[in-house]
């Protein structure tokens, strides 16, 4: 399906192809637990990047550094938008979302008591500029910038299918429209770059699908790039047009879905994964 | 993004009162409130001007601990601020309440953000200790300061209207109109914050605040944009209670002051502007009630007398018990369970 979107979603400045974000050398540790053992990896204008690896491979750590909530103690992550090169592990996270990166977490972390509307809206946050005065008079300029939003957060709606729940406190609704609004939340920055930590776990087959016809309608559509981890092998190969692989904090393989199937390093990891926990193929 | 033409459903959606019965309800509460002083006698003036003040200050701390999430301690200490502020101004500059009571409100909003800066690290009960040490530093500060502060002496506030103006005597009748109109702006400001990115911003930080950075929101600003709003309220009552009591001193702005607009902002309805306006009425009414009960049976009861304060201290604090284990939401809270069972009846169910 086809939506017809007034505003484009997509916050880069970049032409498909050309290098969005490298990852040089990255070293995160937490005490004498090393997460992230120097990993390096490239991603460009407007593909979709998985980073699967198993249990506490370093994943999650990896796109906190990139959204600068965990420093590096080593390494540089360097990220082109508008004709710059930002230093990430240089900012501040707020930072870094104006920038023009957004994600979701792992474990939903939705503003639970906001309405789905408002935490869209909230994702409009950089983009908005009322300041307090204006906002407590609520007249003219602040008046007309909350409606603007409002409509561009209503074709946000539209696109996720979630046109009968948008006054609904979020805390009320189900684990897989809960992913589903984080996903918006996230749009709603019109992003260079989409961060997506598991957006498809502990959901069934259906919202599964919904979810993955999602992100490849952003992707396609609106040309947003897009890093996804995620579990579900199906889905990886599937959608997305390059996979890195972690394993203990190091890169263990980079390239095509095909390619990385193949890999013998990749395929030692995984069957040294318990039986059950996972499987690849 | 730009975008110039705007759909007007969406602007009708966006409108705070929606159907005819809740336009009709806001314009009942209005009649009331211009008649109420007409027809009230000075004890119930003074009753309904209290209930002004503690709406501010209480709509004040809500927007910081039940909107923000940030708890504060220091309440009291911020009243006194903007009282003291107010007062002084009036004693020492024959500055007139125009001038006076902003410069209060904007006073405590820099102070309430200076002591704001430790919540950028602290959470939850220690940042309620840092704010407590706010309430005894700014206490300890006024009734130390003699030169500036008269230390431990009353001050006596000079109500002018103009510099070099006569002392004027207002009374109830009089204060209760400054006292609704500040309330009115107070309450229509505070609603108009929180339908903008502003006041979604300090929902945010309390909600979530890792998940409010990732989303662009500065939260040190934020935070202290968060103090100062909340203060510049609070200092706003302080300021009103200077020009208003006429006396100004620091027994007033103690500890148990700020628990007491804790208290009002729980039983109204943490993150409720009008909830921290059904809070004021019911604390600042229960005691009174309870007063005039214990007054009237004491004639009745022999003995009474003597106890009195004793049993109102207990159905004060076993309200509130109740509040928190029946209520946690709040007064605004069973407001809306009662509206919403009256728009389905007689289908409730
Ligand atoms: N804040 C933290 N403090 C201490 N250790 C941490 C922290 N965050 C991550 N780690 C450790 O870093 C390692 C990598 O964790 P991470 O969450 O990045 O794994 P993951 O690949 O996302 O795993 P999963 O698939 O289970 O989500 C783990 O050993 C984890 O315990
Ligand atoms: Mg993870």
């Amino acid at each position: 399906m086809v939506h017809a979107m007034q505003h484009s979603l997509n916050g880069s400045t970049l032409k498909p192809g050309e290098v969005q974000l490298e990852v040089q050398d990255v070293k995160l540790r937490f005490g004498g637990v090393t997460a992230l053992a120097g990993v390096s990896l490239t991603v460009k204008q407007s593909e979709i990047i998985a980073i699967i690896g198993p249990n506490g491979a370093g994943k999650t750590s990896l796109l906190n550094c990139i959204s600068g909530l965990y420093r590096p103690q080593e390494g540089r992550i360097t990220f082109h938008n508008r004709g710059e090169a930002y230093e990430l592990t240089q900012l501040p996270p707020h930072q870094i979302a104006k920038v023009g990166v957004a994600r979701s977490f792992q474990n939903i972390e939705l503003f639970k008591h906001m309405t789905v509307l408002e935490n869209l809206l909230a994702g409009c946050h950089v983009h908005m500029k009322t300041n307090i005065f204006q906002a407590a008079l609520y007249w003219g300029k602040a008046q007309r910038e909350e409606i603007a939003y409002r409509k561009f957060v209503e074709e946000i709606i539209d696109l996720l299918e979630i046109e009968s729940i948008r006054k609904k406190t979020v805390g009320t609704l189900s684990y897989g429209l809960q992913k589903r609004v984080e996903l918006g939340r996230a749009l709603a920055m019109q992003p260079a770059i989409l961060l997506l930590d598991e957006p498809m776990a502990g959901m069934n087959t259906e919202e599964k699908e919904d979810m993955a016809r999602f992100i490849l309608d952003v992707n396609e559509e609106h040309g947003v790039t897009i890093v996804l981890i995620e579990h579900d092998m199906g889905v990886v190969m599937d959608i997305s047009d390059h996979v890195v692989v972690l394993d203990f904090g190091r890169k263990i393989g980079d390239g095509t879905p095909d390619e990385v199937r193949k890999n013998p390093r990749v395929i030692e990891a995984y069957l040294g994964e318990e039986a059950g926990s996972f499987s690849l193929f | 993004m730009e975008s110039g033409i705007f759909h007007s459903s969406y602007e009708k959606d966006m409108a705070l009162r929606h159907t005819p019965i809740e336009k009709a309800r806001l314009a009942l509460v209005i009649l009331f409130l211009l008649v109420f002083p007409f027809v009230a006698d000075n004890y119930w003036l003074n009753l309904a001007n209290t209930i002004g003040v503690v709406a501010i200050g209480a709509i004040g701390l809500n927007i910081l601990t039940g909107f923000t999430g940030q708890i504060s301690l220091g309440q009291g200490a911020f009243l006194a601020v903007g009282a003291y502020t107010a007062a002084l101004m009036s004693i020492h500059m024959g500055a007139p309440m125009w001038l006076t009571i902003p410069a209060g409100a904007i006073t405590t909003a820099i102070i309430g953000a200076i002591f704001g800066i430790p919540s950028l690290r602290l959470k939850g009960l220690y940042l309620a200790i840092a704010t407590l040490a706010a309430q005894e530093i700014i206490i300890w500060v006024i009734t130390h300061w003699d030169a500036v502060t008269g230390g431990v002496d009353a001050l006596n506030t000079k109500n002018y209207l103009w510099f070099g103006d006569d002392h004027h005597f207002f009374t109830e009748f009089q204060f209760y109109w400054i006292i609704l109109a500040l309330a009115a702006l107070v309450t229509i400001a505070s609603v108009n914050i929180f339908r903008t990115r502003i006041g979604r911003a300090f929902i945010a930080i309390r909600d979530q605040d890792i998940a409010a950075e990732v989303m662009g929101i500065n939260l040190f600003k934020y935070k202290m944009l968060a103090f100062a709003t909340s203060s510049f309220f609070v200092g706003l009552a302080g300021a009103l209670i200077a020009h208003w009591r006429q006396i100004v001193t620091w027994e007033r702005f103690t500890i148990e002051v700020s628990i007491f607009y804790l208290a009002v902002i729980i039983i109204g309805g943490l993150g409720s502007v009008s909830g921290s306006i059904y809070g004021a009425i019911f604390m600042v009414m229960l005691p009174a009630m309870l007063n005039n009960l214990g007054r009237a049976l004491s004639g009745v009861v022999p003995g009474m007398d003597a106890i009195i304060p004793f049993i109102q201290q207990a159905v004060f604090g076993v309200v509130i018990i109740l509040f928190l284990i029946f209520e946690p939401e709040g007064i605004n809270k069973m407001w809306k369970n009662i509206r919403d069972y009256f728009r389905l009846w007689p289908f409730s169910y």
